[in-house]
């Protein structure tokens, strides 16, 4: 290892030139990528740090995106409050939903998640007063980023553009803060408690209140994921919380890798990018979805991120 | 509220009841000995509506050839359990839950799109068989025979299922295999064609349900993801693996679903919901279920 190449460096400046490239769409894809990435990454402190499968998470993006969206537009709370009450309040749910899930374990965990994920959907879709009920609400407005103008070569581009380098400077704050979380004692106990959870226990640790913590850490990041995202689709709707959304951020992880840092953030843009060139052609998305997820567990059970390493090691010993 | 009206709730959850317990009790019977909980289990349950059709269409629709086709599907849907079960399933029991539950997910986005390019997108219903087209009144309701027969469909099949478990050679090696795969396997019992045989009976259930709601259920895609999740809530409720607990955890979504209608005409939903969470965190074997020690 002599010269590491500042890869995350350069995606990241590379990320932050997308709005000159001077299509809307290019922008548009940018930021989904961005959230979903950011939303990806906070699951995998679950599923790839501490070994937890959680079959519900799309409750807490859910949960901050309709934070969010109802202090916007009902409450006309501005954006910046709204964002840090999305995360508070996702991260109170998983709390009080964690306190119960934490106490199981292994597949009877990932059903309690389900289980409170789909209340969750249930209460979003019958709620009529407060959540929209069935048909959400749309017309969730941008946050006010008049103030961006008065930035230098910022001055000339539209609401999303600006609304993307806010997801950029958010979502790239989150990341560190999660490189941060992993790396502490902190993280590094989680890793021990997802070897070997008996010997953790052996050894003192609290387990169980170590995964609680994680778990709501992860509801927490999903949940300012959730908030830029009902902003990012100008509306927020029960879909978001339903369990096959669940099921595709958990893909998502996988595909990227979840043995590694980056790999979720890996999956989310491989997957966006893809559904995108698919759907351009035919509508039977899911089809190759499904079909790529087979290949996957059978020949690439490390995920992206696991198979090219694997080979850069490989090549390094050649 | 009349009685009559109670009574009509309560044989419209009945009903639900038990054709949920068909589809729930091949998921809990798969979960019990494989240890695989099947997310395509509502997929196989959707081939099974959608192969009843087909064959109703084949043989001419409206008479008792409708037998036929129920037989049919559920036959036809054991038999590509059975293959998805040897060529692929097979090779992941090793590794961890994550990547079975992952890969049954997969099955079910192959396996509805599939069904979108065979039979497309519309509705389709099947008529009752002539034999069962018949209703009578009981207490001012009219309850169809059609649906007596699948409530007393239900218990005959757990009845034979509990006689075949417990008191067949082949129902000991399932619980034998249930308790501890290796163990049976030393003792020289084919525990791979047993796996594949469980798996192809439990699809076979689901396949049953499916072409057996057909006359009362119109077949939408979809139907698949959403009963998954009521099959879900049921073996739950009862014991994942406990076959029993199936049942009365059928009778119990059933009722609850029934009344909670007209409790909370919003939050039905909701409740069953509610009752799952509930189990699982007072007793996450289930309320039939046994505590497993490991």
């Amino acid at each position: 290892m002599t010269h590491r190449i500042p890869w995350i460096l350069i995606v990241f400046l590379a990320a932050l030139c997308v709005p000159w490239l001077g299509s809307r769409f290019y922008t548009f894809l940018a930021t989904d990528i961005a959230i979903l990435a950011l939303f990806a990454m906070s699951l995998n402190l679950l599923l790839g740090y501490t070994g937890l499968v959680s079959f519900g998470h799309a409750a807490y993006f859910g949960i901050g995106a309709y934070t969010c969206a109802i202090l916007m537009q009902t409450a006309g709370v501005p954006f910046v409050f709204s964002f840090a009450a999305a995360g508070l309040v996702a991260g109170f749910f998983a709390l009080v939903f964690g306190v119960f899930c934490v106490r199981l374990t292994k597949i009877y965990f990932a059903m309690l998640t389900l289980a409170f994920a789909q209340i969750t959907w249930a209460i979003c879709f019958k709620w009529n007063d407060v959540t929209g009920g069935e048909q959400g609400f749309s017309g969730v407005p941008l946050p006010d980023l008049s103030l961006m103008a008065a930035i230098p070569g910022l001055g000339g581009f539209r609401p999303p553009e600006r609304f993307y380098f806010v997801v950029l400077a958010l979502v790239a704050l989150s990341f560190v803060v999660l490189r941060r979380i992993v790396e502490s004692p902190f993280g590094r106990m989680l890793t021990v408690i997802r070897e070997n959870p008996e010997r953790a226990e052996f050894i003192g640790l609290h387990v169980r209140r170590y995964e609680l913590a994680a778990f709501v850490l992860a509801g927490l990041f999903a949940g300012l994921a959730g908030a830029l995202f009902g902003i990012f689709n100008r509306g927020v709707f029960p879909d978001l919380l339903y369990w096959t959304k669940s099921a595709e951020v958990l893909i998502m992880t996988l595909l990227g890798g979840m043995g590694s840092f980056w790999g979720p953030a890996v999956g989310a843009l491989v997957l966006t990018l893809l559904n995108q060139q698919i759907t351009a052609y035919t509508q039977y998305w899911p089809l190759v979805l499904g079909s790529v997820l087979i290949v996957l567990l059978f020949v690439f059970p490390g995920g992206i991120v696991g198979a090219l390493s694997a080979a850069a090691r490989r090549l390094r010993r050649a | 509220m009349e009685p009559s009206f109670i009574f009509g709730q309560f044989v419209g959850g009945l009903t639900a009841a038990m054709t949920l317990f068909l589809i729930a009790s091949g998921l809990s019977l798969i979960f019990g000995v494989l240890r695989v909980l099947n997310f395509a289990h509502g997929s196989f349950y959707m081939i099974g509506a959608y192969l009843a059709w087909q064959i109703v269409q084949w043989i001419g629709p409206g008479g008792e050839g409708f037998w036929l086709a129920v037989l049919g599907a559920a036959v036809g849907v054991a038999v590509l359990g059975g293959v998805i079960e040897r060529l692929l399933l097979r090779h992941l029991y090793r590794r961890e839950e994550l990547y079975q539950l992952l890969f049954t997910y997969a099955l079910v986005l192959v396996i509805a799109d599939m069904a979108k390019l065979v039979w497309g997108t519309q509705q389709f219903g099947v008529s009752r068989p002539p034999s069962l087209a018949g209703s009578f009144q009981v207490f001012d309701t009219t309850v169809p025979h059609y649906n007596l027969f699948l409530v007393l469909l239900g218990p005959a099949i757990a009845l034979g299922f509990w006689y075949f478990l417990n008191r067949t050679r082949t129902g000991r090696m399932i619980r034998a295999a249930a308790l501890d795969r290796e163990m049976l396997g030393t003792l020289g019992a084919n525990v791979d064609r047993l796996y594949t045989g469980m798996f192809m009976l439990g699809s076979f259930l689901a396949g049953l349900g499916g072409a057996l709601v057909t006359p009362i259920k119109s077949i939408i895609p979809g139907m698949d993801v959403a009963i998954i999740v009521e099959a879900f809530i049921v073996v739950v409720i009862g014991g994942l693996g406990s076959f029993w607990g199936t049942f009365f955890g059928a009778i119990i979504y059933g009722q609850v679903l029934s009344f909670g209608i007209l409790i909370f005409p919003r939050f039905s939903s909701f409740a069953v919901f509610a009752l799952m969470a509930a189990v699982l965190i007072l007793r996450p074997w289930g309320l039939f279920g046994r505590p497993i020690s490991r």
